[in-house]
């Protein structure tokens, strides 16, 4: 099959009414990047797929496969493959005629339609369900046919919008591994909506994160993690997420309420002091907190500890388990593992 | 026994409707079918056997009834059920505002009194300067003696596709949006989505308001009892349940026959069944009917 293109966004924002889904957004996506388009529900994410794909029309901006623009463009045209949330297969049809059905409409000729098709399902493992029809075979089986018919036409972009979302748990690790290999082998340019962190990161070169209809920030998975721009990135990325407190900075440290930490080096005046709960430590001569839940998360174990009027989320290693309502020590780490931010929640260091 | 016992309790509500509202009619008029109730034998009918099904054979006018009947059925049910597709997915292309008050639109005829609504068309349909259509065609007629089918089969299904209309819409409405979406993206035009992924969908409804309108045709006649009255002339218009309705109650001699009535209400039931039962066939009915939701024990 043939490389992925390079998608570009430019400006792009929609508008359903009263409500601005998708603001001023620019993007650019390289040829044959997996990225994600993380961030609650109703933050846009669906609606800019939508854009992408075709079936909605952008209030403003532009959109460009390579160089050509297409945001005029049927979707017909555009040469994308989606996979929608709900898989939407034709319930009516069987697999085989539902992976069938874009080749149908371009009047590819029988025997080719049959090799494609088989040779796709084969590759996705359901090459022998393939005379069922959607509700007869399980809910993996109903989005590998869903993967299927959007690869099938070889695609230069593949959008696909939750596409893991109503699987179980078990299934939607391996489904994890299998897009990602699949789409490296194929080399298409892939766009991943998902409001799971946890699964942006392991898939994706690079997250865009969204809040609100605006772009939070647009980094690899490493970046996101270690040097978030601001405190909704930092509390979205990354579970449990990062313990913020608000507070001021007092150049040599950071005071909230009767907790103060020294920091060498810290900034001035009021705004946020993010730790995420691993790189917090119980131990002598930390501050003095006292145990409020204590969670074992099979390896680790999740604490909720109070320090001076604030709590705080701490990731314990395996082994370590103090008990509920005992006094312990939290101890902070180095500065270079504290985020800053100002009092509009946006990252002003450490550097 | 226990096995049976359960969905059987579950069913017998309907069962009870049916025997009392549709079985017991039946039952009734086909053993009135087979006696010479009439006005005249009103105080001790016999049994006559077979003979008014023999009269009805002997009835000169059977097979043109009967070629009218089936005119009428086809015809009305044609429309009926296109235009009903027609109004429903066009209705569901626009956005709603503008779809909702052009259904609301299309349901007045079915809220008008019949007498109302054949007396609109009666003064639409009158010489020039009455009529309407007259003035507008440039030809000044009386168009329901002109064309008898024409009005019938249209003010029959003006009143008719609403039915449909309903029934479709929400059954596309039913379809999810992504659906359509998918469509799209696997490169459908409208019309392609509307053939190959919406007719199909809406295989199970298009069966049901097809046999229900088939068979509500085949007994109704209100229409064309105000419109035509079976005219204009020799039995123009006449159809198999407006003939029973004339034998029945409204003999032109004053002799209402109530068994020769009741012979040809039993044939169209016997009609009406195997009607059913084709379509049944036609549709596949087998493979639309899916596994029950819930189990019972
Ligand atoms: N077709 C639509 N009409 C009106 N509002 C819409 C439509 N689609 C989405 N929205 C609104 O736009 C916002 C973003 O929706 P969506 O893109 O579906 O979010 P996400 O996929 O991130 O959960 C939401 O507030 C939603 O209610
Ligand atoms: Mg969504």
């Amino acid at each position: 099959m043939k490389r992925g293109i390079p998608v570009r966004l430019e400006g792009l924002s929609k508008r359903f009414g009263k409500v601005e889904a998708v603001k001023r957004l620019d993007l650019e996506i390289g040829a044959g990047e997996l990225v994600a388009f993380l961030g609650p529900s109703g933050c846009g994410k669906t609606t800019t797929l939508l854009m992408i794909a075709g079936i909605y029309r952008p209030t403003t901006g532009a959109v460009y496969f390579g160089d050509r623009r297409v945001d005029h463009l049927h979707p017909r045209d555009r040469d994308v493959g989606m996979v929608f949330q709900s898989y939407a297969l034709y319930p009516h049809l069987t697999l085989f005629e539902n992976i069938a059905f874009p080749l149908r409409l371009k009047r590819v000729p029988d025997a080719e339609v049959k090799e494609r098709v088989q040779k796709t399902a084969d590759l996705l493992g359901i090459g022998h369900i393939l005379e069922r029809k959607p509700a007869q075979v399980s809910g993996g089986q109903q989005q590998r046919a869903a993967l299927a018919r959007a690869l099938v036409k070889e695609p230069q972009v593949l959008l696909l919008d939750e596409p893991l979302s109503n699987l179980d748990a078990q299934i939607r690790l391996s489904a994890r591994a299998e897009i990602r290999r699949l789409q490296r082998d194929l080399g298409v340019t892939a766009i991943l909506v998902t409001h799971d962190q946890a699964e942006a990161l392991a898939m994706a070169d690079r997250v865009a994160v969204f809040s609100m209809g605006e772009l939070q920030q647009y980094d690899t998975p490493e970046v996101l993690y270690h040097r978030p721009k601001n405190t909704f990135v930092a509390g979205f990325v990354g579970s449990p997420p990062m313990n913020l407190i608000e507070g001021t900075f007092t150049g040599d440290g950071f005071r909230a309420g009767e907790l103060r930490i020294p920091i060498p080096g810290a900034p001035t005046g009021k705004g946020w002091l993010g730790v995420r709960p691993e790189h917090l430590a119980l131990g002598e001569g930390g501050h003095p907190a006292r145990v409020l839940v204590v969670e074992p998360l099979g390896r680790e174990v999740l604490v909720v500890a109070e320090v001076a009027g604030v709590r705080l989320q701490v990731l314990l290693p395996e082994g370590e388990r103090p008990e509920m309502g005992s006094e312990v020590g939290i101890v902070f780490p180095e500065p270079k593992e504290l985020h800053f931010f100002d009092e509009t929640g946006r990252r002003i260091g450490p550097e | 026994m226990r096995r049976y016992l359960t969905p059987f309790l579950f069913l017998s509500p309907a069962t009870l409707l049916i025997l009392l509202f549709f079985f017991t009619p039946v039952v009734a008029t086909i053993l009135l079918s087979f006696t010479d109730l009439s006005t005249t034998t009103f105080k001790n009918p016999s049994w006559v056997g077979l003979k008014n099904y023999q009269d009805l054979l002997a009835d000169p006018f059977l097979k043109k009834i009967f070629l009218n009947t089936v005119k009428y059925v086809a015809l009305t049910l044609a429309f009926n059920v296109g235009m009903g597709l027609l109004l429903a997915l066009l209705t569901s292309l626009v956005p709603e505002r503008y779809g909702d008050p052009f259904r609301a639109l299309w349901l007045l005829p079915r809220i008008l009194p019949p007498v109302v609504y054949v007396f609109i068309w009666q003064g639409l349909l009158a010489e020039a300067p009455m009529g309407l259509v007259s003035d507008i065609l440039g030809v000044s007629k009386n168009w329901l003696v002109a064309a008898p089918w024409t009005v019938v089969i249209l003010a029959n299904g003006f009143v008719g596709a609403s039915f449909g209309m309903l029934i479709f819409t929400s059954a596309i409405r039913s379809i999810s949006r992504e659906l359509f979406y998918a469509a799209a993206v696997d490169g459908a035009t409208t019309w392609q989505t509307i053939r190959r992924v919406v007719l199909p969908m809406l295989a199970w409804p298009i069966l049901f308001v097809t046999a229900y309108q088939t068979l509500s045709l085949l007994t109704s006649f209100e229409y064309i009892l105000l419109l035509t009255d079976g005219g204009p002339g020799f039995y123009t218009t006449e159809v198999w349940s407006l003939r029973a309705y004339h034998l029945a109650l409204s003999n032109y001699f004053g002799n209402v026959e109530f068994g020769l009535g009741a012979a040809m209400a039993a044939v169209l039931v016997v009609i009406g069944v195997v009607v059913s039962l084709f379509y049944l066939k036609i549709f596949n009915f087998k493979a639309l009917v899916t596994e029950p939701k819930i189990e019972i024990y």
